[in-house]
C-alpha cells in the first residue's frame, strides 16, 4: 500500500508540473489520448505484472502485439474473415505464444529472458514475412467494431471517458480479485518468493508459472487487438516497438519487484499513467527536445527503482538483529 | 575438554567490557563483556536471540557499538569497520560459506589480494603460498582444484585457509559444523587445535553442546544481551552450559514416554533413489512410532525423504500409508497420501521468509480450506496461524509479521505448523533441530513426543546422534545408500550407530 502511495504522488506530481508547463495539457482531447494510452499500456503492464510476480520476465510483449496487430487486420482485409473470427484467431495464438513460453521455462527450465527474447525476434519476423512488410490496416471498414477502441462515454463539456477505460477497469478488477482473493493468486506470489518451498507445500509451481505467462500474452494480445482498432492500421516493422519495456516499467514502477513475490495491480495502473504523463510532457513542454524522451523516461525509472531500494534497506536496517 | 600445554604464556588479547547495542529500541546487548586470551578456543553460547551474532558482528565490524570499551593488548582501540578488524587481526568465518564454487582453491585464498605481475595475476606465487596455508590447515588439496569439487568439510577448510592466510590472529567461527559429517568436524578440531598451538586464538559458536566440551577451553554464556556465566576447564559439562543458557535447571533434556505403537502407517519396499540406483531401502512405521535415520552426510538419508515425499523421483518402489498403497510423483500427491515433509533447509525449501505468518501456515491447506474451491479463506487462515501459535508457544508479535525475522526456531516451528493443519498420518523432519537453539530444540523434542503420543507416525533424519538416541524408539542406519542397519533403543549405543555408518556391515538383529 505505503508502495503505491510513492508512485501515487509521483504521478500527481509529474501531473500538476505539467498541466502547469504544458500548453493544452488540460485540453479534453488530450486527457482522453492520455486515458487512452494509460489503458492500453495498464492493460500490458499487468500482463507482464503476472511474469514479474513469479520472478520472470516476458520481452516478446511487443512482437505479440505487432503480430496481433497486423495479423487482425491482415486476415480480415486481405482473408476476408470475420472479425469474430479473426479475434478468435488473435487469443488463440497469443494463448499459445504464452503456453510455449510457459512450457519452456518450467519444462526445459529455459530462463525466461531467453525464451522470450527469442520471442521477440521471432513473432516480429513472422509477422514482417505474411505481411510482407507492408502496412495492415481496416482501410476505412468496419468503423463500428473499432468504436470500441475509438469512442468515449460523454461526461462535461466534450471530455468523455474513453471506452478503452472500461475494458482497463474489467481487467483491473479481474486481476486485483485474482491476486488477492484467489488461492491461485497466493500460490503465485508464494512461488515467487520462494519456487522450492512452495513446491515443498503441495503447489504445482510448474503450472502456475505457465498460467502466468499465458495471462501475460493473452493480454498482450488482448492489448494488440485495441491499439490497432484505435489507430486503424499497424506497420510491421515499428507497431509495438519497445512496448514491453514500457509495461515491464509500469509494471516496476507500480511496485513490482523484478525479484519476485511482489506486486500490486493498481501500482501498475498508477505506473503506466506515470509513464504516460511523462511522453506527454516532453511533447508539450516546448524547452524539452522530444529526441530525448528516453533519456527521460530511463532516468526517471532509474530514480525511481533506487529511490524504492534505499527505503527498502533502510527499513531492513531498522529490523535488523 | 582440550588439553593444552600452554596455558601459563597466556595474555589477554582482546577484551570488552559493557557493550550495548540496540535496534529500534529494543535492547540486544545490555552491557556484555568478554575475553578472550591468546591461543585459547571460547566457545560462546546463548539461544538465538541471546546476542551472539550481534557481539561477533560487532567485533568482526559488520555492525557498530552504541556504547562499550574495546582493548587490543591492553590497549583501547575501536573497531568501526571491517577493514578496521582487520587490521587488529580479527576475522570471522560465516556460518554459510562465502568462496566462489567457480575458482580454484589459490584463487579463493587470495581472493580481492591478488598478487599481480606486470600487471597480471601471479598465479604461480599464489599457488606457492596457499599450498603453506593448505597445510597449516591440514588440507591436503592441489590449489589448483576447483573449490566446486571439494566436499563441504574441505571447503571450510579453505575458508580457514584463507582466514589465517590475512594473518588473523583471532578467528571467529559461526557454527562452522553445521553441515559437517562426523569425520569432518572430528577434523575441524584438530585444525582448531592445531591453530591454538600456534597461538591463534578462537571464538566458537555453535549450537551442539558436545562439541564444545570437546573443544572448549572455556565457555562464556550470553543470555537475553546480559553476561548468563562463565565456565572453565572441568567446568565445561552438558548440564552446566544448558543450565547457563536457559536460566534454569533442565533434569532431563529429553523427556521421553513410552509410545503406544499402533498399526502401520507406513511401508515401503524396494524404494530406489536415483542417486544410489543399486541399493533398496526397505522399511515400516507404526502410528506413535517415532524412528531416526542416522548416517553421515551424503549417505543418502535425504535423498531417500524426498523420494517418498515426491520432491525427487524414485526409480522404483512401493509406498503404503496405512495400509494402502499409494503412487507419490509429486508432493502434492505425498500430502494427499497423508505424508508431510519438513525440510532440511528452512530458508530455502520450508519458509517463505518474505511472507507472513499466517499466509506461511495456510499454504498446504488453502485448497482445502477454500470457498467454492478457489477464493481465499481469511478466517480459516487467521484461525490456523492462531492454533499454530499457541499449540506450538510460536513467539512473534502477530501473524502478520514477516517470518524473515523470527528466529531459526520460531521460522522451523511455522514449518511445522503449516503441515500441523493438514493432520498427516506420517511426518518426516529432515534436520528438524539444526541451527537452531538449545531452548527451542528442547521444545520440538517435547512436540515431537506429543505428536507420537497422538498416534502420528514420525520419521526423522539427524546428524546428531545424540538426538537419534534421546528420541527414536528404533533407528535406521544408512551407508551410501542402503539401509545398513536397524537397532532398537535398547540396542542403541554412539559407537555401533557409527559403526553401521561407516561400513556396510551389516547387523544382526
Amino acid at each position: 500500500m505505503k508502495k503505491t502511495l510513492g508512485i501515487f504522488l509521483t504521478l500527481i506530481v509529474l501531473y500538476g508540473l505539467t498541466a502547469w508547463l504544458g500548453d493544452g495539457f488540460l485540453g479534453a482531447y488530450n486527457q482522453e489520448k492520455l486515458m487512452e494510452r494509460t489503458a492500453l499500456f495498464g492493460i500490458l503492464g499487468i500482463g507482464v505484472a503476472f511474469v514479474i510476480i513469479t520472478g520472470g520476465i516476458d520481452l516478446s510483449i511487443g512482437s505479440v502485439v505487432c503480430l496481433v496487430g497486423c495479423g487482425m487486420p491482415w486476415l480480415m482485409v486481405k482473408h476476408d474473415w470475420s472479425p469474430g473470427a479473426a479475434l478468435t484467431m488473435a487469443f488463440v495464438v497469443s494463448g499459445l505464444i504464452g503456453l510455449a513460453h510457459g512450457l519452456l521455462i518450467t519444462k526445459l527450465k529455459l530462463q525466461p529472458f531467453v525464451v522470450t527474447l527469442c520471442g521477440l525476434l521471432i513473432y516480429r519476423g513472422i509477422t514482417r514475412g505474411f505481411a510482407e512488410d507492408q502496412s495492415q490496416g481496416f482501410e476505412g471498414g468496419y468503423s463500428e467494431i473499432r468504436q470500441v477502441a475509438i469512442d468515449k462515454i460523454p461526461m462535461i463539456g466534450n471530455f468523455g471517458i474513453p471506452w478503452t477505460w472500461v475494458i482497463l477497469l474489467v481487467v483491473v478488477l479481474l486481476a486485483w480479485v485474482f491476486l488477492n482473493r484467489t488461492i491461485y493468486g497466493r500460490y503465485l506470489r508464494a512461488l515467487g518468493n520462494n519456487e522450492e518451498a512452495a513446491r515443498f507445500s503441495g503447489v504445482n509451481t510448474d503450472r502456475m508459472v505457465i498460467l502466468a505467462y499465458v495471462v501475460c500474452s493473452l493480454l498482450a494480445g488482448l492489448g494488440g487487438v485495441l491499439f490497432v482498432m484505435n489507430v486503424g492500421s499497424a506497420q510491421p516493422s515499428d507497431f509495438g516497438n519497445f512496448y514491453e519495456l514500457y509495461a515491464i516499467a509500469a509494471a516496476v514502477l507500480g511496485g513490482c519487484s523484478l525479484r519476485g513475490g511482489e506486486g500490486s495491480v493498481i501500482g501498475v495502473v498508477i505506473g503506466a499513467a506515470v509513464m504516460q504523463v511523462l511522453k506527454n510532457m516532453i511533447n508539450l513542454v516546448t524547452w524539452i527536445p522530444t529526441h530525448i524522451e528516453f533519456a527521460v523516461v530511463g532516468a526517471v525509472i532509474l530514480v525511481a527503482v533506487v529511490i524504492d531500494e534505499l527505503v527498502k534497506r533502510a527499513v531492513a536496517r531498522k529490523r535488523l538483529r | 575438554m582440550r588439553n593444552s600445554g600452554s596455558k601459563h604464556s597466556v595474555s589477554c588479547l582482546l577484551e570488552v567490557r559493557g557493550v550495548t547495542k540496540s535496534f529500534l529500541g529494543v535492547k540486544a546487548l545490555r552491557g556484555v563483556s568478554l575475553r578472550l586470551e591468546q591461543a585459547e578456543v571460547l566457545a560462546l553460547l546463548g539461544e538465538n536471540g541471546a546476542g551472539k551474532s550481534t557481539l561477533m558482528k560487532i567485533l568482526a565490524g559488520v555492525q557498530s557499538a552504541d556504547g562499550g570499551e574495546f582493548f587490543c593488548a591492553g590497549e583501547s582501540v575501536t573497531i568501526d569497520s571491517v577493514r578496521e578488524a582487520m587490521q587488529r587481526g580479527i576475522s570471522l568465518i560465516h556460518q554459510e560459506l562465502n568462496l566462489a564454487g567457480n575458482l580454484d582453491v589459490a584463487s579463493n585464498i587470495f581472493l580481492g589480494r591478488e598478487y599481480r605481475r606486470y600487471g597480471l595475476i601471479d598465479d604461480d606465487r599464489m599457488r606457492r603460498e596457499s599450498r603453506d596455508y593448505l597445510k597449516m590447515v591440514g588440507l591436503d588439496v592441489d590449489p589448483e582444484t576447483q573449490v566446486s569439487e571439494l566436499p563441504i568439510g574441505k571447503q571450510q577448510l579453505v575458508e580457514i585457509a584463507k582466514a589465517i592466510s590475512v594473518d588473523a590472529r583471532i578467528l571467529i567461527m559461526d557454527e562452522p559444523t553445521s553441515s559437517l559429517s562426523q569425520n569432518e568436524a572430528e577434523k575441524l578440531f584438530e585444525v582448531i587445535e592445531g591453530l591454538a598451538a600456534r597461538g591463534v586464538s578462537i571464538i566458537y559458536i555453535s549450537h551442539r553442546l558436545s562439541e564444545i566440551e570437546r573443544i572448549a577451553d572455556r565457555v562464556t554464556v550470553l543470555r537475553d544481551g546480559e553476561n548468563a556465566g562463565e565456565l572453565v576447564g572441568d567446568e565445561i559439562t552438558h548440564d552446566a552450559m544448558v543450565r547457563l543458557m536457559v536460566g534454569r535447571d533442565v533434569d532431563q533434556f529429553f523427556q521421553r514416554t513410552v509410545h503406544e505403537l499402533g498399526s502401520t502407517a507406513l511401508e515401503v519396499r524396494g524404494l530406489r533413489t536415483v542417486e544410489f540406483p543399486e541399493h533398496t531401502a526397505d522399511f515400516k512405521l507404526a502410528a506413535g512410532e517415532v524412528v531416526g535415520i542416522a548416517g553421515l552426510v551424503g549417505a543418502g538419508r535425504t535423498e531417500m525423504l524426498e523420494a517418498l515425499f515426491g520432491t525427487r523421483s524414485a526409480l522404483s518402489g512401493e509406498i503404503r500409508v496405512g495400509g494402502e498403497a499409494v503412487e507419490i510423483g509429486s508432493p502434492r500427491e505425498a500430502i494427499a497420501a497423508g505424508l508431510a515433509l519438513v525440510p532440511e533447509d528452512r530458508k530455502l525449501q520450508g519458509a517463505l521468509l518474505d511472507m507472513e505468518l499466517v499466509e506461511n501456515t495456510s499454504l498446504p491447506s488453502l485448497k482445502r480450506d477454500s470457498l467454492k474451491g478457489v477464493f481465499l479463506n481469511r478466517s480459516a487462515e487467521k484461525e490456523l496461524a492462531r492454533e499454530g501459535i499457541e499449540s506450538l508457544s510460536i513467539r512473534t508479535p502477530g501473524d502478520w509479521q514477516l517470518v524473515r525475522y523470527l528466529s531459526g526456531g520460531n521460522q522451523q516451528k511455522v514449518v511445522i505448523a503449516k503441515w500441523l493443519a493438514m493432520k498427516p498420518r506420517v511426518l518426516l523432519l529432515d534436520e528438524p533441530t539444526r541451527g537452531i537453539d538449545v531452548g527451542a530444540k528442547q521444545e520440538i523434542y517435547k512436540l515431537i513426543e506429543e505428536l507420537a503420543s497422538k498416534g502420528l507416525a514420525i520419521l526423522f533424519v539427524s546428524s546428531e546422534l545424540e538426538e537419534v538416541m534421546g528420541l527414536a524408539d528404533r533407528v535406521l542406519v544408512m551407508h551410501e545408500g542402503e539401509v545398513s542397519g536397524e537397532l532398537l533403543r535398547s540396542e542403541m549405543s554412539e559407537e555401533r550407530i557409527m559403526a553401521l555408518a561407516t561400513s556396510s556391515m551389516k547387523s544382526v538383529v
